[in-house]
């Protein structure tokens, strides 16, 4: 089983969201995170004090899966949340030790 | 260029239009013989709209707490506000006690006496005469409750500029004590037969022309609001760390309010139901309209962008500007009025970002270079009911400057004095880690927001 985290742009969310659906995700985790990559910040100017927004509002998502569908999971979120233009963000993979369904018990595979 | 051209032909056409409009006041003033003073008769129009008016002052309080409190960071957004909501509590108490009193009761040429304190000798069938040739009259208990709302929005513009390092107790001392030795006297000067009510017999000028507060309330907090600082210093940070608005839609909507309540505030000023609170009505509308464009066009040319808190700043700069002139200036030059205060308030707050004092929200920046833009903008294009400099009137113009000069002095000084014994006694500030953790936690246990 692998955990897979995504940061996307956020109006990417809900085509990304669709995506997942249709290739038979059952279940994500989202959160809106803030964070720099190569993308720069902004300036933000109130009444004449201007401020540098280091930190770009962006959103978190963590999807955990069975080995089998790292791949093609990795390749529907590139596709739903590309737009080419820098910011797009990232994808990590990481190993994942075990899992638990807390209603039934259920580990592994069968808990995902 | 072609705004600047704009803007020109706008003064040219406006100036035509308004100086035939001059000549025929002046006339009518001339033709007026002084009528004998008849007794008061109960005008049931105008104590309907000065109920009305009270009301609509009252808002403005809360729409100044929301306008203040979305521009702070957002663990000081509950003291923000409540340094607006406790006024309401501690002034309304005061005035009743004292501030009317000292404010408009008999007294000597610099502060009212004693003799209404808890209002005494009002009863519901007292009546007030605003204008004493004529019969209309109010209760005077809806003349006392329009005049607290005032005393109430004063202090609470004060508070934009010690937003975010004040200590509770200390802004609470210091609005009471504030409210009773700054504003009462001011009051009493321009509004209740005090020296400023009194220029011919003191320097032979006309008396000082201020509608609905101008010097009396923008110039004042304005003013003692800087004065404060000076005591109080710079927030922890400032400017090197981001202190942005954490809710400019709450600002937004705190504008709004104001610009609502405020034709209360100007057009109640006419204590009556009539053309004289129609044409403030007028002014009050279109003098911020015209400020918060020219903000926002100020801006726009300068640093590139529009942006929502230069309107709502440049609404409220009108509103400030126009309010010493509401009743005495044509809707022309309400909008010249507009046009200069935003872009004399943009450049105001440009030039403290330079000198890096801080006025949080800028109560000086607005209220106390608005203000004081207004009092001698009404000195300048007062036409109707008035004349200023531009029917001819020099002597307004020196009134005007003499009421903003002794006003500002005396507020400064006051708020000084005030400012320096309280900090050697109770402390104006939080302690610095207090700060740092914010006020809303460490003054009043509690968070503005709780998402869990």
């Amino acid at each position: 089983m692998k955990m897979i985290e995504a940061i996307i742009k956020p109006f990417k969310l809900d085509e990304v969201k669709e995506a997942l659906n249709e290739i038979g995700i059952m279940g994500i985790t989202v959160s809106e995170v803030k964070g720099f990559g190569r993308q720069k910040g902004h300036t933000e100017l109130y009444r004449g004090a201007e401020y540098v927004v280091d930190f770009i509002p962006k959103v978190k998502l963590e999807i955990a899966v069975p080995d089998e569908m790292v791949s093609k999971v990795i390749e529907t979120i590139e596709n739903a949340a590309k737009t080419g233009r820098i910011g797009d963000g990232k994808i990590f993979v990481l190993p994942l030790e075990g899992v638990m369904r807390i209603r039934t018990g259920e580990k592994g595979d069968e808990a995902l | 260029m072609k705004i600047k051209s704009l803007l020109t032909s706008l003064l040219a056409g406006t100036a035509a239009v308004l100086i035939p409009l001059a000549a025929i006041a002046e006339e009518a003033a001339k033709v007026a013989a002084p009528p004998a003073n008849p007794a008061p008769i109960l005008n049931t129009g105008d104590t309907a709209w000065m109920l009305v008016s009270a009301a609509l002052v009252l808002l403005m309080t809360p729409g100044l707490a929301l306008f203040y409190g979305g521009m702070v960071r957002s663990k000081n957004v509950l003291s923000t506000m409540m340094h607006s909501f406790v006024v309401m509590g501690i002034v309304g108490i005061q005035f009743v006690v004292v501030g009317y009193s000292l404010s408009f009761s008999p007294g000597n040429d610099f502060i009212g006496g004693l003799s209404k304190m808890m209002l005494n000798g009002i009863t519901p069938d007292t009546l007030f005469q605003y204008v004493a040739t004529s019969a209309n009259a109010i209760p005077e208990y809806v003349f006392v409750m329009f005049q607290m709302m005032f005393a109430i929005i004063t202090i609470g513009l004060v508070s934009g500029a010690i937003a975010e390092r004040m200590k509770f107790s200390a802004w609470c001392l210091f609005a009471i004590l504030w409210t009773s030795l700054v504003y009462d006297p001011i009051a009493h000067w321009v509004w209740g037969g005090g020296w400023l009510m009194q220029m011919e017999k003191y320097m032979g000028l006309p008396n000082a022309l201020d509608f609905a507060g101008g010097t009396v309330v923008h110039l004042s907090s304005g003013i003692s609001a800087l004065a404060l600082i000076l005591f109080l210093g710079k927030r922890h940070g400032f400017p090197h760390e981001r202190m942005a608005p954490h809710s400019l839609p709450l600002t937004l909507l705190g504008v709004g309010l104001l610009w609502f309540g405020w034709y209360g505030f100007n057009a109640g000023s006419a204590v009556g139901s009539n053309g004289l609170a129609a044409l403030a009505f007028t002014t009050t509308t279109v003098a911020p309209a015209a400020a918060g464009l020219s903000w926002m066009f100020a801006e726009w040319i300068h640093s590139g962008k529009p942006s929502a808190l230069g309107f709502g700043s440049g609404v409220v700069a009108g509103l400030v500007g126009i309010t010493p002139a509401a009743g005495f200036v044509t809707p022309g030059w309400g909008i010249v009025i507009g046009l200069a205060v935003g872009i004399v308030c943009y450049c105001a707050i440009l030039v403290k970002a330079k000198l890096k004092y801080d006025d949080s929200l800028d109560a000086f920046g607005v209220h106390g270079v608005g203000g004081t833009f207004g009092a001698i903008a009404t000195g300048v294009f007062a036409t109707v009911g008035a004349t200023g400099l531009i029917m001819g009137n020099v002597k307004q113009l020196l009134t005007q400057l003499v009421a903003v000069g002794a006003s500002a002095t005396y507020a400064f000084v006051v708020t000084c004095i005030l400012a320096f014994i309280l900090d050697k006694t109770i402390g104006l500030r939080v302690e610095k880690e207090d700060e740092i953790v914010g006020l809303d936690q460490t003054q009043h246990s509690e968070s503005g927001y709780n998402l869990f």
